[in-house]
């Protein structure tokens, strides 16, 4: 008998997935529902994705989310493969001890993280004439989110290359910049590449964080989701969470082919 | 011919990597002046935006609150002991209820992602080389996803007057006026949705590892399916299996979208009940009190999670 190979285990498998994307198939499939209440099907319709371009809430919380999401992933794969290279190739005092601390952010249920901002940015506000709760702070938020989960990604990619590659083009006479440039750094692109998305997909899909630590005018396409649902939902809201369920569902298909792609051969 | 380094000789390689760079040698001083501008400006950021913060946390938890919900920086343990069940008139059970109950339903969500998990984890391994990539990302896809489209996904399946509803109705599976949403099952639905692949990715680890001719053998030697599963393959996979509860449990516990969109107020958990504190009910150093119960959680969990896989395995990120 083959736990693996046998169709009691594929039939399972196949009943975990379904309940998987459920959710997902659900908010989809009323997103096209002419049905304007109620759960009844009644035609397909995209009339509801043509109405979110009049959606003027819609639309500048849909710019926000994404100006959010680009100003801090950029900072944070710049911030997050620095402190990835350098951990790996330097030693410092408290090394080991930052390691840990990086997995905080990982392993922390989101609210604590985000009072703890809030609390912080409240304190900050107190001695800073000025400060508000908004873009900013979000930013400030998002970026502490995502340094981890780049530094942690780019790492993992560094220790799957062989060092030797880096001795052999030394021993072949290339300096120190010429191996970085030509050597190393490409074979970091991959892990840079993978890690920035998924800290962009975080970015997008962030609402606890987002939430506590943004002001009056700034909100983003979670917290519009999250208002929309405890008020009421609207077949727009389902055209609106199906877009995004679809742009980070693409983002993750291109991490995972591009590291399909340019894996480490053994 | 190659063959694979040994231990002494890779412990060499990675000295000389450390003190040769680029194959030039590296005075002392360099290691630290080089790491203070690559990892400098992330120590200080993650000090400033993540451990400061924390600490704020812990401090305020000792703090108390005024009338009007100001925050008066005189220390007590007042906000512990409230966490621990004491209220104005004696035992109040309010708080370590919910303590109790994050807990608990942390560890139940942790047991039902096992049981939908191994299936999944086995089927996978069981794959032709070339499908196990794409199951996988399979897996990952639901959890890069909006966490708050997911659960109210959940609501619209399982509303009351839903068919999911409706077909249990019929099958007597459910009262005529049973609910699944706002309520218990809905909530651990969603859960068990939310944090599979957080299993499915360490068990899959642990299973590929498992050798297939071991059951066989097994069951050759004339051992019950169930048998050969409990004293076979069971102890096989222990490291994924702890590994893969550890990390349900964890961010199940702390919780706050899922509880609060399809539990209702009845079934708050910690992180509703520090939501709760921060908003509504201006308490911000009882929230904190009760945010570090929640990090306390946490530290338990990872403690856990690095003894059982002894470090070997740095946190598999779906």
């Amino acid at each position: 008998m083959n736990t693996r190979r046998s169709p009691l285990t594929a039939f399972a498998a196949l009943v975990v997935f379904v309940f998987l994307y459920a959710p997902l198939a659900v908010v989809l499939v009323f997103s096209f529902n002419a049905a304007r209440y109620g759960t009844a099907w009644q035609g397909f319709t995209v009339d509801w994705y043509l109405r979110l371009l009049d959606n003027d809430a819609a639309i500048s919380a849909g710019i926000n989310t994404l100006q959010l999401a680009c100003t801090s992933t950029c900072c944070a794969t710049l911030l997050g493969t620095a402190l990835a290279y350098g951990m790996s190739r330097y030693e410092f005092p408290g090394k080991r001890l930052f390691h840990h601390v990086l997995h905080i952010p990982v392993f922390i249920p989101d609210i604590v993280l985000a009072v703890a901002l809030l609390l912080f940015f409240a304190v900050v506000r107190k001695f800073l004439a000025g400060f508000e709760l908004g873009m900013t702070t979000m930013t400030l938020a998002h970026v502490t989110l995502q340094i981890p989960f780049i530094a942690i990604v780019v790492r993992a990619r560094m220790a799957d290359c062989d060092p030797q590659l880096e001795e052999a083009a030394a021993d072949l006479g290339a300096g120190p910049w010429l191996t970085f440039r030509h050597v190393t750094f490409p074979l970091m692109v991959p892990g840079i590449v993978a890690g920035g998305l998924l800290a962009f997909t975080l970015s997008l899909d962030d609402f606890v964080v987002s939430f506590f630590t943004s002001g009056p005018g700034a909100t983003t396409l979670p917290i519009l989701i999250y208002s929309s649902v405890k008020r009421g939902l609207t077949p727009e809201i389902h055209a609106l969470a199906s877009l995004i369920v679809v742009v980070s569902a693409a983002t993750v298909v291109t991490v995972a082919w591009f590291r399909n792609r340019t894996e480490v051969k053994p | 011919m190659t063959s694979a380094p040994t231990g002494s000789t890779r412990l060499k390689r990675r000295r000389l990597r450390r003190t040769v760079h680029f194959g030039e040698p590296l005075p002392p001083g360099a290691h630290l002046f080089r790491a203070s501008w690559l990892c400098g400006p992330s120590v200080l950021w993650m000090t400033l935006f993540l451990l400061g913060p924390l600490l704020f946390v812990i401090a305020m938890s000792f703090a108390q609150r005024g009338d009007d919900g100001e925050i008066i920086w005189r220390f007590t343990t007042e906000n512990y002991a409230r966490l621990f069940g004491q209220g104005a008139l004696g035992f109040d059970p309010v708080q370590p209820l919910i303590l109790a109950r994050s807990v608990g339903v942390g560890a139940v969500t942790a047991a039902l992602c096992l049981l939908a998990g191994l299936p999944v984890a086995f089927f996978i391994a069981g794959l032709p080389r070339r499908w196990k990539g794409a199951a996988l990302t399979l897996v990952v896809i639901p959890f890069w996803t909006n966490l708050l489209v997911r659960t109210y996904g959940w609501q619209l399946i399982l509303a009351p007057d839903g068919w999911v509803a409706d077909a249990l109705r019929t099958a007597n599976w459910l009262a005529a006026d049973g609910e699944l949403y706002p309520g218990w099952p809905a909530v651990l639905i969603a859960l068990v949705c939310d944090y599979l692949p957080f299993m499915i990715l360490p068990l899959y680890a642990s299973v590929e590892k498992l050798d297939p001719a071991l059951e066989e053998a097994a069951a050759d030697l004339g051992a019950s399916p169930t048998r050969t599963f409990w004293h076979v393959v069971l102890p096989q996979i222990r490291p994924g299996l702890v590994a893969g509860c550890v990390l349900v449990f964890l961010p199940a516990t702390g919780q706050f979208v899922i509880p609060d969109l399809l539990g209702g107020a009845k079934l708050a958990l910690l992180g509703n009940a520090v939501q709760q504190q921060f908003g509504a009910g201006r308490d911000w150093p009882f929230g904190s009190a009760i945010a570090v119960a929640a990090l306390v959680v946490m530290l338990f969990g990872l403690w856990l999670h690095t003894r059982v896989t002894q470090g070997r395995r740095e946190v598999a990120l779906p």
